[in-house]
């Protein structure tokens, strides 16, 4: 059984259709990818299913204990809070001392426990999102263009570190991109969004598709050379 | 008996203000709802009336209108206006009815200035039960929502993914902001409840480090500025509430140059400096 499953899933928004049709089903342990251009919906799909939206029609079903880890897009922290990096991983729930530094040394956060998050460096902050999603042991991993900020060189170590903890976990992972080169490598399965699921498939075959370059604006030559590039930066990095 | 000393009466009402505007003065702050709690205190005085009118409690009535107007802000923001245009509409509207309103009520002579600025004073054996009543619940109400108000106040949806409601503790937040307006009334009066609430935080935000170190802070200094406001009011006799707001501001001006000497998170804190 899924892990998850959306079923014909619509979002109407003053009149828009952001979001129309959507049958989506995540398998335990499954990397998955969505892609798309910016007002695609990719945001709104990963709102409707981390549950700060309901959905116009359509639904949900996942089992009752299905534990979600969440890593926003980007969290701005009002600089009249004070928040330590161990506070922060605090919330909402307290969790044992132990467990904390773990999930820090699983994100590759580790020492990180007693900084202010207002001085983290931008690849400092998405491990600590990472980590304080991994604290609650989810059954899938969400994250929203987790890479926004951080270079190509950091986004490969990034999306690395999230290919370990998934296997480490067993978790599912569902990420959100707007850039298919570096994410492909470690997915399981591409869905191309817009509005609606174009096309869906193995990296290979979606990066090759019509629908994909079309959709995104790339001819055949540069998506492939993209693809073999980053593929090959993604091996070269240790 | 002590509390028949009203000296003793008006520092026991003021640190029981202090103590309640110190854990939601903060998410005033982080949440920068600073115009909304003069809105709502604001609103206050149509309650005022109100109660008047109707002799009902004091307390009752400020607390209903306050409530009522933090509800229309909340319900009307996000409909076509900025907050702030919304929240300047609403706080001053509030305030002008409630003087033509109170100015309505013949028979009754009322002391104005006593409802607008305050008269620590005059609180009653009645009073200090119901300023530590509403005190105690609000404390107790953030207490118990404390985790999860601070990461509503985060964000949103890092709330609803760890299965918390935002707008149910924004809720929690507006009705702790109208207890604490319908017992500070009496305290500092309407003008200045804002400033007890978002002084003392303010002052704290270099000390902190975590939200819980900036809670306590805000609270000594809440009932620091309550009662040295008192005796410097007694000694040099002048109106009690302003006095107390005074000698909250000397303090948020000593705390930021202190804080300037901390180190980055302290000057990142007190202004636009980066």
């Amino acid at each position: 059984m899924p892990l998850l499953t959306l079923h014909d899933i619509g979002v109407t928004r003053r009149g828009n259709t952001i979001l129309a049709g959507i049958d989506l089903a995540l398998q335990a342990g499954e990397i998955v990818t969505v892609v798309g251009p910016n007002g695609s919906g990719k945001t709104t799909l990963l709102r409707v299913i981390i549950g700060a939206l309901t959905p116009t029609r359509g639904e949900i079903e996942h089992h009752s204990a299905l534990t979600l880890g969440y890593v926003p897009q980007r969290l701005h922290i009002d600089p009249t809070l004070p928040m330590t990096v161990a506070r922060f991983m605090a919330l909402p729930r307290r969790r044992p001392a132990d467990a904390l530094h773990r999930a820090l040394e699983q994100a590759g956060a580790e020492g990180l426990a007693d900084r202010q998050m207002a001085t983290l460096s931008g690849g400092q902050f998405q491990r600590v999102l990472l980590a304080r999603a991994l604290l609650g042991r989810p059954d899938l991993l969400i994250l929203d263009e987790a890479n926004q900020g951080l270079d190509h060189r950091a986004t490969a170590a990034f999306y690395r570190q999230i290919d370990r903890v998934r296997r480490e976990l067993g978790c599912s992972v569902l990420m959100v991109s707007h850039e298919l080169h570096v994410v492909m490598k470690a997915s399981d399965r591409v869905i191309c969004l817009n509005g609606h699921i174009c096309c869906q498939g193995r990296p290979e075959a979606v990066a090759s598709s019509p629908a994909y370059r079309d959709l995104l604006g790339v001819d055949e030559r540069d998506a492939v050379a993209f693809y073999r590039h980053d593929h090959d930066l993604a091996e070269a990095l240790p | 008996m002590m509390l028949d000393d009203f000296l003793v009466r008006a520092a026991l009402g003021g640190t029981g203000v202090a103590l309640a505007a110190a854990p939601l003065g903060c998410f005033v702050v982080w949440r920068r709802m600073a115009y909304f709690g003069d809105a709502t205190a604001h609103a206050a005085i149509l309650g005022v009336a109100l109660s008047l009118v109707l002799s009902t409690s004091l307390f009752a009535g400020v607390l209903t209108v306050s409530l009522l107007m933090a509800m229309t802000v909340s319900v009307l923001s996000g409909r076509g206006y900025a907050m702030d245009t919304l929240l300047g509409v609403t706080a001053h509207s509030a305030l002008a009815f409630g003087l033509v309103a109170v100015s309505f009520v013949s028979g009754v002579r009322i002391d104005l200035m006593g409802y607008l600025v305050g008269d620590i004073l005059a609180v009653s054996r009645a009073d200090l039960a119901i300023i530590w009543g509403g005190a105690l619940l609000v404390l107790a109400l953030l207490g118990l929502r404390w985790s999860a108000l601070l990461t509503a106040t985060l964000s949103p949806d890092l709330a609803h993914a760890g299965g918390i409601d935002p707008k149910r503790e924004q809720l929690v937040l507006t009705l702790c902001l109208a207890m604490v307006v319908a017992v500070a009334i009496k305290v500092v009066g309407v003008l200045l409840i804002a400033a007890l609430l978002i002084i003392p935080a303010a002052a704290a935000r270099p000390f902190s480090h975590t939200p819980e170190r900036m809670v306590l802070v805000a609270a000594a200094i809440g009932v620091l500025s309550a009662n040295g406001g008192l005796a410097a009011a007694y000694r040099l006799d002048t109106p009690t509430g302003p006095t107390i707001v005074c000698l909250a501001t000397l303090l948020f001006l000593a705390a930021s140059l202190v804080g300037r000497r901390l180190g980055p998170t302290a000057s990142r804190a007190t202004g636009p400096r980066q």
